[in-house]
Formats: C-alpha cells, sequence, structure tokens
C-alpha cells in the first residue's frame, strides 16, 4: 500500500449525460482515507455512474473526477493505487475463479501467490479451480472482492457489495471494510441501504436524481435526525396546538387529535401544558429511525416510485 | 511510477513492460476457456475431413473429365473448400473473443485493470493472432497432404510445384483474418447475435446477393467483397477472376484494416 499520497478521490462538477438526462449532474465531493464512507441514494440516483467514472470506464460530459490527484486513465498499473467491485457478476462463467483473478494479476505484474492469497482472504480457496458459471452470488461478490484486493490498493470501491451474501457474509464484510479503512485505506461504499449503512460507515455521501443531497459523518446524521419529535395527545387539542405554535413549535394535527410537535422537547411541552391548565393523556418522544431520516433526506428525490405515492400534479 | 513495494513491474522501458503485462493477460484469458480449442479443434476437423472426402470424390471425376476440364483443375483449391465451412468456426471464435466480454460485463474489468484500451485490443489481436494462425496453417498443410494423398492417381500437387507452398499458407492466412475480422467485428457490435450475423453476411450472404444481380459491374465488383481472400488459397487462375490469389488476400485485409480503425476508435471514445 502506497503510504506517501494522500489517497483522496476527488470530483469537481463531476456531470454525465446520458440521452439527454442528467444520471450525475455537477456534484462534487472528497472521499478521505481512514474512514468508510458511505454512498447513498435510491437506485438509479448516479452511484454506479459516478463510480464508473472514477474508474475511467465511464467519460465524463463535464468535470472531473481524480483518485490521489490523477485522473484514471492517466495510470500505468492502476491495480496497485484502486481496487473495485462493480458487478460482481462481471465473470466468464467458463473461467475459474484463480485463472480470473490470474488474467487480472498478470496485467498489472502482480505475482501468483497474491491470488492464492486473497482467494484464501476471501474464503475460496477451496473452489478456486471450479469453473465461476456455478458459483452462488454470495460466490461471486468474494470473488469480485478478491478482485479488488489483487493490487493491496490504498483506495478500494465497492458498489453494493452485500448484495446476496449470507447473514455471515455480511458480518464478514462490515469487518472487512472497517479494517482496510483502520489501516488508513480509502473506502468508498455504495448501498440503497440505510441500516447497511449505519452499520459501516463514518462518514456518508447521499445521492439522488444525479445531485448531491448531503455530505456529513454518520453521527452528525444521528444526532440531527432522533428524539426531535415529540406526540402529545391532550384533551382540547386545539387549544394546546394554538398554545405550542405561540411558544415557537411547529405542530401537526393528526385527524385523530394527536398532536405532533417539533421544536419543542418534552419537559419544555410539559412545563407549558401545566402553565396554561392543560390535560396530559399522552406525552412521547419520538425518536426517528435513520430510514427516515433517510428519507426525509431523500424524499424529494427518489427517481421510481409506486404510483399511489405520487401527489395530484407532481407530474414533471 | 508510484512507490508500490517492489511489485510493479520493473526494467525495460515502461511502455514495453506495460505490453508484455497485457499480452499475458489476454492469453491467460484466451487459454482459460473451452471456446479456443472447441473452435479450432472443430476447424481442423473441417479443413482436414474436408480435405479426405474431397480428393477421395474428385478423384473418379477427374479421370472421367474431358481434357479441357482435366487442364483446369487445380487439386490445392479442390481439396481445400472446407475452408469455406471452417471459417464459421474461427470467425465465431474471433466474434465471441470479445463479445463474451461485452456480455459477462468483464470488459469493465479488463479496462480497469489497463485503462489504456487501444492496447488491450492490440494485444488480443496479437495474441489470437499468433495461436490462430499457427494452428490454421497447420491444419492447412495436414489438409493438403491428406488431400492429395487421396486425389492420387488423378492429378495432384506436390509442395514443390510453383505457387503451391503459397496457395497453402495462404489457406492458413485466410482463416486468421476471417478471425480477425470476426473480433473487430465484435468490438463494433458488441452482442454476439449481432456481431456474427454481421460477419457471415459480410463473409456468405453478400457475395450470393451479388452473384443473383446479373452485369459486369457486380461481377467486377463481386471480386472485391472480403470473401476474395480465399483466392489466396487457389492456385491460379481459370481466368474467371481479375484479381490474383495474393490481391485477392489483400482485398480481405483491407476489410481487417479498416475494421481495425474503426474499432480502435470506438473503444477509446464509448463508455465501457
Amino acid at each position: 500500500m502506497n503510504e506517501r499520497s494522500s489517497r483522496v478521490i476527488e470530483a469537481r462538477s463531476l456531470t454525465k449525460v446520458f440521452g439527454g438526462k442528467a444520471a450525475v449532474d455537477g456534484i462534487d465531493f472528497q472521499v478521505k482515507p481512514g474512514l468508510v464512507t458511505g454512498f447513498l441514494g435510491p437506485n438509479g440516483a448516479g452511484k454506479s455512474t459516478t463510480m464508473r467514472m472514477i474508474l475511467g470506464l465511464d467519460l465524463p460530459t463535464s468535470g472531473t473526477v481524480t483518485v490521489n490527484g490523477l485522473r484514471y486513465q492517466g495510470r500505468v498499473w492502476p491495480l496497485h493505487e484502486v481496487g473495485a467491485l462493480l458487478d460482481a457478476r462481471a465473470v466468464h462463467p467458463g473461467r475459474s475463479a484463480y485463472n480470473h483473478l490470474h488474467s487480472l494479476a498478470a496485467a498489472n505484474g502482480i505475482a501468483r501467490k497474491r491470488v492464492d492469497t486473497v482467494l484464501e482472504q476471501v474464503g475460496l480457496a477451496s473452489v478456486a479451480r471450479k469453473r465461476a458459471g456455478g458459483f452462488s452470488l454470495g460466490m461471486y461478490q468474494r470473488l469480485g472482492i478478491a478482485g479488488a484486493l489483487l493490487g493491496d490498493p490504498g483506495t478500494l470501491l465497492f458498489d453494493e457489495p452485500v448484495n446476496g451474501l449470507d447473514p455471515e457474509g455480511i458480518i464478514w464484510i462490515r469487518t472487512l471494510m472497517r479494517s482496510l479503512a483502520a489501516e488508513g485505506r480509502t473506502v468508498l461504499v455504495s448501498s440503497h441501504l440505510m441500516s447497511e449503512m449505519a452499520l459501516t460507515a463514518d462518514q456518508l455521501l447521499v445521492i439522488g436524481r444525479g445531485r448531491m443531497i448531503a455530505d456529513l459523518p454518520m453521527s452528525e446524521l444521528m444526532a440531527r435526525h432522533s428524539g426531535e419529535r415529540v406526540e402529545v395527545r391532550s384533551a382540547d387539542p386545539q387549544r394546546m396546538a394554538a398554545d405550542l405554535r405561540a411558544a415557537g413549535a411547529r405542530v401537526t394535527l393528526e385527524p385523530d387529535g394527536t398532536l405532533g410537535v417539533a421544536g419543542l422537547g418534552s419537559r419544555q411541552i410539559g412545563e407549558l401544558a401545566a402553565e396554561r391548565g392543560h390535560v396530559l393523556h399522552q406525552l412521547r418522544d419520538v425518536t426517528a429511525s435513520l430510514e427516515e431520516a433517510y428519507f426525509q433526506l431523500t424524499g424529494e428525490s427518489v427517481e421510481y416510485r409506486a404510483a399511489a405515492a405520487v401527489t395530484s400534479g407532481a407530474a414533471a | 511510477m508510484s512507490a508500490q513495494a517492489g511489485t510493479v513491474p520493473r526494467g525495460g522501458s515502461l511502455l514495453y513492460s506495460r505490453l508484455r503485462a497485457t499480452a499475458r493477460s489476454e492469453w491467460i484469458k484466451f487459454r482459460s476457456v473451452r471456446s479456443g480449442p472447441v473452435a479450432l479443434g472443430l476447424t481442423a476437423l473441417t479443413v482436414m475431413l474436408g480435405a479426405w472426402l474431397l480428393g477421395t470424390s474428385n478423384r473418379g471425376s477427374y479421370l472421367a473429365a474431358s481434357p479441357a476440364g482435366q487442364a483446369a483443375f487445380d487439386p490445392v483449391f479442390t481439396v481445400l473448400q472446407g475452408i469455406e465451412l471452417a471459417q464459421l468456426f474461427v470467425g465465431a471464435l474471433g466474434v465471441i473473443t470479445v463479445t463474451g466480454e461485452y456480455a459477462s460485463g468483464l470488459i469493465r474489468a479488463t479496462f480497469a485493470a489497463t485503462p489504456q484500451r487501444a492496447q488491450v485490443l492490440a494485444m488480443k489481436a496479437l495474441v489470437f493472432t499468433a495461436v490462430v494462425w499457427a494452428c490454421c496453417t497447420a491444419m492447412s498443410f495436414a489438409g493438403f497432404f491428406l488431400g492429395q494423398s487421396a486425389l492420387s492417381p488423378a492429378k495432384h500437387a506436390g509442395l514443390g510445384d510453383p505457387g503451391v507452398l503459397a496457395a497453402v499458407l495462404g489457406g492458413g492466412l485466410y482463416l486468421t483474418f476471417v478471425g480477425l475480422l470476426g473480433m473487430f467485428t465484435g468490438v463494433l457490435v458488441r452482442r454476439t447475435p449481432g456481431a456474427l450475423a454481421a460477419l457471415f453476411g459480410l463473409l456468405l450472404v453478400l457475395p450470393l446477393v451479388f452473384h443473383q444481380i446479373p452485369g459486369k459491374i457486380t461481377m467486377n465488383l463481386r471480386e472485391y467483397l472480403p470473401d476474395a481472400g480465399q483466392q489466396a488459397y487457389t492456385l491460379a487462375h481459370s481466368g474467371a477472376y481479375l484479381l490474383g490469389p495474393w490481391q485477392g488476400l489483400g482485398v480481405l485485409t483491407a476489410y481487417v484494416a479498416v475494421a481495425a480503425v474503426a474499432a480502435v476508435a470506438l473503444i477509446l471514445r464509448r463508455d465501457a
């Protein structure tokens, strides 16, 4: 692994247009070493396109993306710097796992024994000589990860790596990504599952409809979006709502008379109720789940949603 | 050069070591799937079995033919006509060597390992040419000897006779160029069915179409279709063609060159 360079992935105004439609729309970001950075967004948000541009496979319509300050296409032995798992199924079904990795290793002057090492590392050593066509999706994922690790690179990209893995495999890859980051490598992992990111990522890049929606530490997202709503039931919801609004809270009134209150804590609400002589039936903190936080972030940007959820007149 | 601890190839010029690494990678890919041996095995079977059958069946018809017919008899082309069928296998091998990578998505891993895409295509073609040319030339010789022994005692040829060695070498070259045309067509089309249709449309269907249209112009144009390369394994010349054996092969070479240039231009500009 390269100790000298800064190993930062940096995108500037990165744009990719397919047939008049921007799949990636002028995004800027930095992915730093030593952290697992989660690249989160709904399907079709532009995550895979961005990853392909980082690897020089798709050419940006405008803007740039570099790894360690260099365009990928300018690298001579790229696997020593950047390893990637894009599509795990991208293997010739008739070729063995060993020969698949050997061909990639040979292309970058990587020794044969390194192939055995990574096969051992991902747990495929016993099936290394078998044709990949017979592999399960989980085995394909492991083979793809072995390919990413081949050159012992300082920067690693994983596109939806837990797809198809069994629970044991999922825990294995979480541990692997955490340890790769702990060794000082730059790790970018895409997913459309917030719950997965919550368990692995230190930093989050949230993308929707090709635009960067958020770039923040995971801890900040958790702090920002948990415990900020209080549910209140009282004898006179209308008057309660008016008093809360007067105190500066944002209040929504549900059909069943429940008040959703934001902007005031449960303690302040209780004190206000006592002051104004309200009878409280219930006072409850509602902890927003991370999934809700994610929906709040991406709500506007989901590409394909069920027709029922589309509000009238929203057709673009 | 990057600071990778001892793992990055050193020594020689950078371009040379880069090209050698790409060629090694392509060779490992070529030899680690079955399509190569299967296609070349079928090619060998077709050329050699064809030569023996054609030799045997033409022995009788030669002896029964008129003196004019006997004079026009080409003992080399007659027994090597199996190549016309065998080109299907070599052409298909060229196509799927490329389209197989596009179909599985492996091409992305290939280009991620070697971002110098033109170099990947060049080394792929080099490995393919070396293997296919060696095998097909050997088949052409084997077919020639089998065919001549089957023809005897009718008119048959020895390797030392005028033009014979060139014609036998021409058989191997023709098959190799068909394979390369398939490979570059594969890059242009990217999908297996479409690329096979394009290649065999050009090699087999187009000549038939031209054959159906009467007139001197189509007769002359017909000689400039890629299958003109088949003249490479004829012993000259009934006079039915304007182009000689090497000129015919030159026509095919021109098609291969145009396809190669188009393939490189597209591979550099297209998203993988």
